[in-house]
């Protein structure tokens, strides 16, 4: 057990790594930054200067080693707009996006599991239509536009919720909703179908003809393996689902961390941008390591692995 | 065209496919002969006659089916323009994803298991980067326009074509006629082309179609937040980001485009989901 945990981690700094070398050069890909930072007017001569000044007329590779070198002392340069350590400006907005992204996650385990469980027990009932629906429609809206019409319904017509913000529960009502359709349609539908499956098998069989109760065949033996294909799939969905918080607080005007990476890019502050999207890269990578190691307590027999 | 008839035929059998279908040849439809159909021009702004709800009759007498926006154009013409600009996007982008991601695949899954692993390696890599970000970060630097939108689009999305190509070569490469095409001296290239891929083309086909659906989403969020294709195009992401400013007194400009949205890619879905229960036997014994 302890050979593999130490494996798997040395892999996700791999990954990690991956994603530096990744993020450093196709920020790059347009060739050199300075063009957008200097009034268009600026002469030669400063064009020079600012280059050296920022090191951008060093080798690309050189400026990468560079840029891993201070990373992996915790420095990750200054944001070019705010003149802060650009990963503090990201620390300090993670709070909000977690108590964001958290919210949205229970909502959609809230809707999707028993939804999802009651599909799967009952094929072809109410149930099972509306789960099929609720994964149908959930993975089909524009985030952005779901975003747009909840604050039409709820803050123009009916004047309910704020439109914008942070700081009560009301203001996260409605960016909860929107981050979580699509989550509540992928988990729907990916564990309606791993319950049926599970639901098949020989051991559930097994367990109804000793006579176990309906409900505790369904969450003693069906629910936990259904659950490791699941959670496994969700694990790699992380990414997109962090993406879709971008652009919901984007929306919402929310102070997390995707608004902070939309005013980056629109500012040009690529430190930032770099910054943002390794944070995001370690999180994924310990969200799905973390994952990788549930299934020891969801399957006694992986424990050994 | 026996086969294919069968073939339409079997798939018809699912209503909820068939009405998948029907919206799908509409928006294509829309998208190739719309510009010569519809009633206004989309471009013709008219400032006395600016959001103007829907049903609300025209200078000239003809009816704003869908009203207009804030420059007083008419909604309905631009959302059958606004089609050209997310199918392309959604199909070429698709088609670029494809090529790269069925290559790498073949190549990991036949000959080399080092390239397998750099290819799982860079896999991992792509899941861990928040994309939308990224691809954001990307069409800042290289300026919106369609192909930057369809290259950054394309080259970040093939590796679910690589990994499941991969994995069914890795079985396909033990089966006997593969095995015996080799023993009759075929080249490596002859092996690849015509007795692996015929063989995975069904998993690209499903795949293909739900990721169409998926592009179509991702070009409308970076056409909202301006970094899609230039803005003097119509595209229906670009329309509700001009609609959201007036939001509280002319509801439809940008509900409607996102309506067009939401309709487009659910009947890319259902194709897609009908594909899938057609042609992966696997996928199949779940399903049903």
């Amino acid at each position: 057990m302890l050979g593999y945990v130490a494996s798997r981690l040395i892999y996700a700094i791999l990954v990690v790594f991956g994603v530096s070398v990744a993020v450093f050069f196709l920020i790059r890909i347009g060739g050199d930054p300075s063009a957008l930072f200097l009034p268009p007017e600026a002469s030669l001569e400063d064009i020079a200067a600012f280059r050296t000044q920022m090191g951008f007329d060093r080798p690309i590779v050189v400026q990468y080693l560079d840029f891993l070198g201070r990373a992996v002392q915790g420095d990750f340069g200054q944001s070019l707009r705010y003149q802060q350590p650009a990963m503090q400006l990201v620390l300090e907005r993670v709070p909000a996006t977690l108590q964001l992204s958290a919210a949205a996650l229970a909502l959609s385990l809230l809707i999707s599991i028993p939804l999802a469980i009651l599909a799967a027990t009952h094929r072809g009932s109410i149930f099972d239509r509306v789960g099929l629906v609720v994964s149908l429609i959930g993975q089909s809206f524009p985030t952005f536009w779901l975003a747009i019409m909840l604050i039409l319904i709820f803050s123009e017509h009916l004047r309910m919720l704020p439109p914008s913000g942070r700081g009560t529960w009301a203001h996260l009502i409605m960016p909860a909703i929107a981050l979580a359709a699509y989550s509540t349609a992928i988990i729907t539908r990916l564990l309606r179908s791993s319950m049926i499956e599970v639901l098949q098998s020989d051991y559930v069989r097994t367990a109804r003809g000793k006579g176990l109760s309906q409900g505790r065949v369904v969450f003693r033996h069906a629910l936990r393996n259904a659950a490791i294909p699941t959670l496994t799939v969700i694990g790699l969905q992380v990414g997109a689902l962090l993406g879709g918080a971008v652009i919901t607080e984007e929306i919402f005007a929310y102070p997390g961390i995707g608004r902070l990476a939309i005013q980056a890019i629109a500012n040009r502050d690529f430190t930032v941008v770099q910054a943002f999207v390794l944070f995001m890269a370690v999180l994924i990578v310990s969200i799905n390591l973390l994952v990788d190691l549930s299934y020891g307590l969801l399957d006694p027999r992986l424990r050994k692995g | 065209m026996q086969g294919f008839l069968a073939f339409l035929r079997r798939f018809a059998r699912s209503k909820l496919a068939l009405f998948g279908l029907v919206i799908v040849a509409i928006v294509v439809f829309a998208a190739v002969f719309g510009r010569w159909l519809v009633p206004f021009d989309p471009f013709a702004q008219n400032i006395l006659g600016r959001l103007k709800p829907p049903f609300s009759e025209a200078r000239n007498g003809g009816i704003h089916l869908l009203g207009t926006e804030a420059l007083g154009r008419d909604v309905f013409s631009r959302l059958v323009i606004g089609a050209q600009v997310s199918l392309l996007v959604g199909v070429a982008s698709v088609a670029l994803s494809s090529v790269v991601g069925i290559t790498m695949g073949i190549l990991a899954g036949y000959e080399d298991k080092y390239l397998g692993r750099i290819l799982m390696g860079i896999t991992d890599v792509q899941l861990a980067i928040p994309f939308l970000v990224l691809a954001l970060a990307v069409v800042a630097v290289l300026g919106p326009s369609l192909f930057n939108l369809i290259m950054v689009l394309g080259l970040t999305n093939w590796v679910q074509y690589a990994r499941v190509v991969r994995a069914e070569c890795l079985v396909l490469r033990e089966r006997e006629y593969v095995q015996a095409a080799r023993a009759l001296g075929a080249s490596t290239p002859r092996i690849l082309f015509r007795h692996l891929l015929p063989n995975v083309m069904s998993s690209v086909i499903v795949i293909s179609s739900l990721l169409v659906a998926k592009m179509i989403l991702f070009e409308s969020s970076l056409s909202f937040l301006g970094l899609g294709v230039p803005p003097s195009t119509p595209t229906w992401g670009a329309m509700i980001a001009e609609g959201r400013n007036y939001i509280a007194n002319a509801w439809w400009v940008a509900a409607i485009p996102g309506f067009a949205i939401f309709i487009t890619v659910i009947g890319i879905n259902l194709v897609g989901d009908r594909l899938r229960d057609m042609l992966d036997p696997r996928l199949k014994q779940v399903e049903n």
